[in-house]
């Protein structure tokens, strides 16, 4: 059943992706904005001009441009980059770990300081505390992450600076990696010196990312829990005599939990297409910085390749949140 | 001890501060840190668009010399080249090499260097912009220490554009060795610092070059971070992260400045603000034009927008450029503004209309400053509907002709030659101009091929005083860059806007 579920899912990516990139390659080509015109030299000619064009390929129709392109990305060609005059496929292959890294911290982030409140304030229902995280989870939501990330840096770069505000990591370390996945790297061979330079340069955006997420994990789960609180089993668990954090953690959470994942896995995506302005605001080297480094100088290429990557891993997510559902829920597992 | 929820909440602060914490900045700063405003997409100075954007031309200086070096006031010096000129009946130029330099890789920089650069460049399977303009030379060879080349069309500026954009010289076999992508990877030149470590949207760092031919620079690392986010800029150093930062808005640059431990300096640069007019609607009206160019104030926009940042203009040329004149003024008088526009039926009642096109964000009060000179038409009797649109936008319809009547842009001429501002930027047939018209293609036309200097400068005066009576465009202001930066470095600035680390020093 799950097999065949995969399958379905895998076949409709595929046409997603399809679509996604049609969408694209002609947005991005009708859209104002024409690449050439951005990098005519002072002096060029008319005939100039067209011999950029013909350089880049845009003398050529849309559609056969995007045959033209297609037929490269079947064969493992993104294109190269206008601006950088590298291979698409390789600049974002070596942008793509910085953003799951920062995206996967962030989420990391979110699903503690959320459960933890959802589960605080399940346990103190009815006192102030709970209302006071309510009050905060509202605050929390209704301010963006980039403004987050903004008060994060006055708060923890420039008042207090415990935290660096920009880049990845310190430039002198960055020689001691072998591969970009620097975090996960740093973790696997227990050098904790750079893992600690890692985190104070990754924890201010990620945390901007996570508190919106937050909220809404805190919100849904407390909602959850209190629903679940009231069904016959729990109320069971309290008669058998269980204290009542056995209850809720041992009891009502398991149940619980299953629509917070499911919506924990869709924030995800979109906790991925937050990294563009976050990125940016903290100039750290992942994708979404370079995606908007590519839309400001019309690098097409290099465009289509972010935003297949991004539509790519948007999938991806999606199907394994979808699979992860199928495993956990028995109704779907036996369905 | 008793362990209560305050002391444990208290205790795990401290413990991320004492994990986390930066050690504080050492007083003598060893590795100078620079929160840069633009990435680097490229190392190939000469193709590629990287090569002709401006932003980035600061960077480039730090680790490849150009032909001719281009000093902070914008005047030529011996650089690479110790010497240079046309032969008696310009029908070629010669261009003499200097001895004992050194490329970073400790290989000997040679006349071959500069012959391959210059040829290279030429040709247009390279990827060179600018090969309609090195493309004017052939048949390069050395002859000694000297290069000679051929002069295909007689171009007055051709040594100018030795220290402006594409202007590098590059290793010939170092660069055919490694190829293209190699020499991406791993950079040389001959210049102050040597490329340490690069990562694309994230910093480089650089190390002195201990051979440099030139003073030595101060600082034996620099890692120039790109932080593209103003307001990160201004927290990095703020915070002490960087040393120095720039492009930062006027109003923290008053309020940094005024901090203890952080300075500022701020000069006129060679980027200046300026609105286009196209010779369509109500612009084809010379009482309009006029009318429009009389009505702004623009003292009061710079004291009150620009913090009194800025140097007001009369002509596209500001004071450090060649042809700047000045004698030629328009005032500011709206009274004036009003008369003209009574002329062809204008006023308060009944304006004048037309579009005015900006940018929003892309250089410092853009959209701010066209909403103020709206204002200021409303008040004799125009009336301007502002159109926002992005950078590219603009560059896609002035190559094509199809500006608004009005439109803001910043034209940069770091190399202060009348030809590449009031030249390019108003000549008909350039597709970087708006205006077109007979009177004034007619008066430029013959400029591009003087060869007699002072003639050709004082024909740009007369270029740029007709434009000024005619009021083909509206100069608005010379921008001021602000840089600010720790106390205890001393920076100075180029005109061109460049931010060059080895112009940094300890205080």
């Amino acid at each position: 059943m799950i097999l065949r579920r995969l399958l379905s899912r895998l076949a409709t990516t595929l046409v997603t992706l399809l679509g996604v990139s049609v969408i694209v390659f002609v947005t991005i080509r009708v859209v104002p904005g024409n690449p050439i015109a951005m990098m005519l030299p002072p002096g060029a000619t008319e005939a100039d001009i067209d011999r950029l064009r013909a350089l880049y390929g845009f003398d050529r129709s849309i559609m056969e441009q995007y045959f033209i392109w297609l037929w490269g990305v079947v064969q493992g060609d993104f294109g190269t980059s206008i601006q950088s005059r590298q291979p698409v496929l390789r600049l974002v292959l070596n942008r793509l770990p910085a953003t799951l890294e920062l995206s996967i911290m962030a989420l990391v982030i979110a699903v503690v300081i959320g459960g933890f409140l959802a589960l605080t304030g399940t346990r103190l229902r009815g006192t102030r505390t709970e209302g006071a995280i309510d009050v905060t989870s509202g605050m929390a939501l209704s301010v963006p992450d980039f403004l987050w990330g903004l008060v994060l840096i006055l708060l923890f770069g420039v008042l207090w600076p415990v935290f660096h505000i920009s880049g990845r990591i310190s430039p002198q370390l960055t020689s001691e990696f072998t591969t970009n996945f620097f975090l996960f790297e740093s973790v696997v061979r227990l050098r904790f010196d750079l893992w600690r330079d890692l985190v104070s340069h990754m924890f201010m955006p990620a945390l901007a990312l996570a508190i919106p997420l937050a909220a809404i994990i805190s919100q849904l789960l407390k909602q959850s829990l209190k629903e679940t609180m009231h069904l016959d089993y729990v109320t069971l668990s309290r008669t058998k005599g269980y204290g009542e954090n056995h209850v809720i953690i041992r009891e009502a959470l398991p149940n619980a939990v299953l629509p917070t994942l499911t919506l924990v896995g869709v924030q995800f995506t979109f906790l991925i297409g937050g990294t563009v302005i976050i990125e940016r605001l903290f100039s750290y080297e992942g994708l979404g910085n370079m995606a908007i480094d590519a839309v400001i100088n019309r690098d097409l290429p290099l465009i289509q390749g972010i935003v297949i990557l991004f539509a790519v891993l948007f999938t991806v997510v999606n199907l394994f949140v979808d699979m992860l559902y199928a495993v956990l829920n028995p109704r779907l597992r036996h369905a | 001890m008793k362990l209560s929820r305050r002391s444990l909440l208290q205790m795990s602060a401290a413990s991320v501060a004492l994990t986390f914490a930066k050690p504080v900045l050492a007083q003598a700063i060893d590795d100078l840190v620079i929160a840069y405003n633009v990435n680097l997409p490229s190392w190939d100075p000469t193709t590629g668009p990287s090569a002709v954007n401006p932003t980035i031309q600061g960077l480039y200086q730090a680790v490849f010399d150009q032909y001719i070096l281009q000093q902070p006031d914008l005047s030529p010096a011996p650089g690479l080249l110790t010497d240079w000129g046309w032969n008696e009946d310009n029908t070629q130029v010669w261009m003499d090499v200097r001895e004992g330099v050194k490329w970073h890789d400790g290989s000997d920089f040679t006349a071959e260097d500069v012959r391959w650069s210059l040829e290279r460049v030429s040709r247009e399977e390279t990827g060179s912009p600018m090969q309609f303009v090195w493309g004017t030379l052939a048949n390069h060879r050395v002859e000694g220490n000297r290069v000679i080349a051929d002069v295909v069309q007689f171009d007055p500026t051709i040594f100018k554009w030795m220290y402006f954009l594409t202007g590098y010289v590059l290793p010939k076999d170092y660069y055919e060795r490694v190829g293209a992508e190699g020499f991406e990877a791993a950079p040389i030149g001959t210049g102050p610092y040597m490329v340490e470590q690069y990562e694309r949207n994230a910093f480089v760092r650089l190390k002195a070059n201990p051979d440099y031919w030139g003073d030595a620079p101060e600082f034996e690392t620099v890692t120039i971070r790109f932080v593209t986010d103003a307001s990160s800029r201004v927290a990095e150093v703020e915070s002490g992260n960087s040393h120095v930062t720039l492009e930062v808005p006027y109003e923290e640059y008053d309020r940094l400045r005024a901090r203890s431990g952080l300075a500022g300096t701020d000069a006129p640069i060679s980027d200046i603000a300026m609105i286009f007019f196209t010779n369509r609607d109500a612009m084809a009206d010379e009482n309009v034009r006029k009318a429009a160019v009389h009505a702004v104030d623009k003292q009061l926009i710079i004291d009150r927008l620009l913090s009194g940042y800025g140097v007001p203009l009369h002509t596209l040329e500001t004071p450090e450029y060649l042809a700047f004149d000045p004698s030629i003024e328009v005032e500011f008088n709206p009274d004036l503004a009003r008369e003209l526009l009574a002329e062809s039926g204008y006023s308060t009642d009944n304006p004048a209309r037309f579009t005015i096109q900006t940018t929003r964000g892309y250089k410092p009060k853009d959209y701010e400053m066209i909403q103020a000179i709206v204002g200021m038409w409303r008040r004799v009797g125009i009336e301007a509907e502002i159109e926002v649109y992005e950078v590219a936008r603009h560059f896609e319809l002035r190559a094509a002709g199809e500006l608004a009547p009005a439109a803001f842009y910043n034209w940069g001429n770091s190399v202060g030659d009348p030809t590449t501002s009031t030249g390019f930027a108003m000549f008909g047939p350039s597709p970087h101009s708006a205006w077109n018209s007979d009177d004034l293609n007619e008066m430029i036309g013959p400029l591009w091929g003087e060869a007699d200097e002072d003639a050709r400068i004082e024909g740009w005066k007369a270029v740029s005083r007709h434009i000024a009576d005619n009021a083909y465009v509206l100069p608005i202001l010379q921008y001021v860059q602000p840089v600010v930066h720790s106390d205890r470095v001393r920076v100075q600035q180029h005109a061109s806007g460049a931010l060059l680390p080895h112009l940094i020093t300890r205080a």
